[in-house]
């Protein structure tokens, strides 16, 4: 290595060392927290690994305060419910957007382009008032059901359907298949990339929405997990910080976890659909 | 039966159920945002009443709005640039070498996946005027210590700074997706003709080839930014004294605190009308780059 590629490699892991610790440093002190006893977290002086460790104390102090694994449960049961039924209901209107010639076929995917720009929190007063209406409020129908409906799958969907070979389409045709067994039988497996990229994004949003479970449900027994924390720091009044902290590091642990078993697919999926 | 009269039948088919979904969770809300605009309805009244533009004309003399507005605007102006700059920076020192890439750019991405909400509160906690690391640390390092999320004069630009924090991951990857595009013989030629500085290269090269991907990154973040209502619900409720006010916190406190339905209406056309102005700016920009080629 000559002296130059040296000095500018170590500048560069200089500067991106400082970069990484800034992105981690809330995580490091998230952690270092959640297992320092309560007199270590109150004193002046710094210290990432306590001299006496509170592991045990705070995450089952945080785990009996609130229902921290009912909020995880509600948290696995609405995105995973979200997902299956936006496959079901995205998959055959991607495919016949993309592959077969219908009445309004123009209509609707401007329809899906226009719906596109416009953000959910944009409806959440009349979703609310519907809900409010039909008696759905504070229910698990509340979290899934305008999510049902996703004009990005849709989208995401059809655009990765048109650059499938038409041929593969016809062959299946002349096996006798029914559009509808197309779908399913065809097209899903062609489309595990681009579904799997849909499926992180899908539940990373959902996973981690605080807008609409918000609005959406108030009985503890509908929280999800982000409104699970912001209810336990506010019954602890947002001081006892080591069973809070134990308490955050439990909410985003199982999605970081997932994100680091399997980073580069979480990657290029939020990629993948950033740039649609 | 011909061929296409059984695809228009198949095709109507697997739209139905879409079709159906759409027109109750997103064609009949948004129509009903431009209706209830008009009205005087709050939930739970029995009828409503047509009031023309009176919502509109309450939002002009209402400070409480144009704080809201500005306040989102100024937000953006910050978080925009300053996750832009830190996500170019990020992605092309990560090009620039072999080692460690993909340490760097899992802890860069870390934050876009956690919930924003639970590390708010770790950020809130970090930023504890008495013992939070941020104060302690400035106070070793001899610099003054702040009320960071009480204090008027900052308290947004702390929310910008947790932005930034949160969103920068997220553009590196798409810049670095950008890059991964640009030919690597274009490098060596420009240095074999004699361009061997990085920035003369960085100018030359990667920026005019980039700026498509730039453009996109900005106003992805400007919408994503317009949207922040996670810290701000958390951290400050909109204050002190409306100094961290933004719209989509507005719309929420209106709408669902107060269920003045029509007027949280009014305020969600002008957060719709920001948003799809902003995205049309996109086709603008195509359109621009297609007549240049």
């Amino acid at each position: 290595m000559t002296a130059r590629s040296f000095v500018s490699s170590a500048l560069r892991h200089t500067a991106l060392l400082l970069i990484a610790a800034f992105a981690l440093l809330p995580f490091a002190v998230m952690v270092s927290t959640s297992i320092k006893p309560a007199d270590e977290i109150f004193s002046e002086t710094l210290r990432w690994w306590p001299q006496k460790l509170a592991v045990i104390e705070n995450y089952t102090e945080a785990f009996s305060a609130a229902p921290l694994m009912l909020y995880l449960m509600n948290g696995v049961v609405v995105t995973a419910a979200i997902f299956f039924l936006q496959v079901l209901v995205t998959l055959p209107a991607a495919y016949a957007l993309a592959k077969l010639h219908f009445f309004g076929r123009r209509l609707a995917f401007g329809f899906v382009l226009f719906c596109l720009l416009i953000p959910y929190q944009a409806i959440a007063v009349p979703l609310f008032i519907l809900l409010y209406y039909v008696g759905l409020l504070d229910s698990y129908s509340a979290l899934v059901l305008p999510f049902t409906i996703s004009v990005f799958g849709i989208f995401l969907m059809r655009q990765f359907f048109m650059g499938v070979p038409d041929d593969l389409v016809d062959a299946a045709r002349m096996d006798g298949m029914s559009e509808l067994s197309i779908v399913w039988r065809v097209m899903l497996p062609a489309a595990i990339p681009a579904l799997t990229a849909f499926g992180v994004f899908s539940i990373v949003t959902h996973w981690n929405d605080y807008f609409w479970p918000l609005v959406a449900v108030s009985s503890d027994k509908y929280f999800t997990p982000p409104l699970g924390v912001m209810a336990f720091r506010n019954a602890e009044a947002g001081n006892d910080f080591g069973p809070l902290m134990a308490a955050a590091t439990i909410i985003v642990a199982p999605l970081l976890c997932l994100f680091l078993l399997a980073q580069r697919r979480f990657i290029e999926g939020i990629a993948f659909t950033g740039i649609k | 039966m011909s061929l296409s009269a059984s695809q228009n039948r198949a095709g109507l088919a697997l739209i139905a159920p879409a079709s159906i979904l759409a027109i109750i969770f997103l064609i009949a809300p948004l129509s009903s945002i431009l209706v209830l605009a008009f009205t005087d309805y709050q939930l739970g009244d029995r009828s409503l009443r047509f009031i023309g533009f009176e919502n509109f004309q309450a939002l002009i003399d209402d400070p409480v709005f144009w704080k809201s507005l500005s306040n989102t605007l100024i937000y953006s102006a910050v978080v925009v640039p300053g996750s832009m700059l830190l996500g170019l920076v990020s992605a092309l020192l990560i090009d620039a070498g072999t080692s460690l890439r993909s340490f760097y750019r899992t802890a860069f991405f870390m934050p876009v996946m956690a919930s924003l909400l639970a590390m708010a509160i770790v950020w809130e906690f970090m930023l504890h005027p008495s013992f939070g690391i941020v104060n302690t640390t400035a106070k070793a390092l001899g610099f003054a210590s702040h009320n960071w999320l009480k204090d008027g004069d900052i308290a947004l630009y702390v929310l910008a700074v947790i932005g930034i924090w949160q969103s920068f991951g997220f553009n590196m990857v798409l810049f670095m997706a950008g890059l991964s595009a640009i030919p690597r013989d274009l490098y060596d030629a420009a240095e074999l003709d004699g361009t061997p500085h990085a920035w003369e290269r960085f100018k030359l090269i990667t920026w005019p080839l980039l700026a498509p991907v730039a453009v996109f990154v900005a106003i992805t973040s400007a919408i994503r930014s317009f949207q922040v209502f996670d810290t701000v619900h958390a951290l400050t409720q909109g204050g002190p004294n409306k100094a961290t006010e933004v719209l989509l916190y507005t719309i929420y406190a209106e709408g669902f605190e107060f269920f003045r339905s029509s007027h949280a209406a009014a305020i969600t056309i002008v957060f719709i009308l920001l948003v799809v102005s902003v995205s049309l700016l996109r086709f603008v920009s195509l359109k621009k780059n297609g007549e240049g080629a």
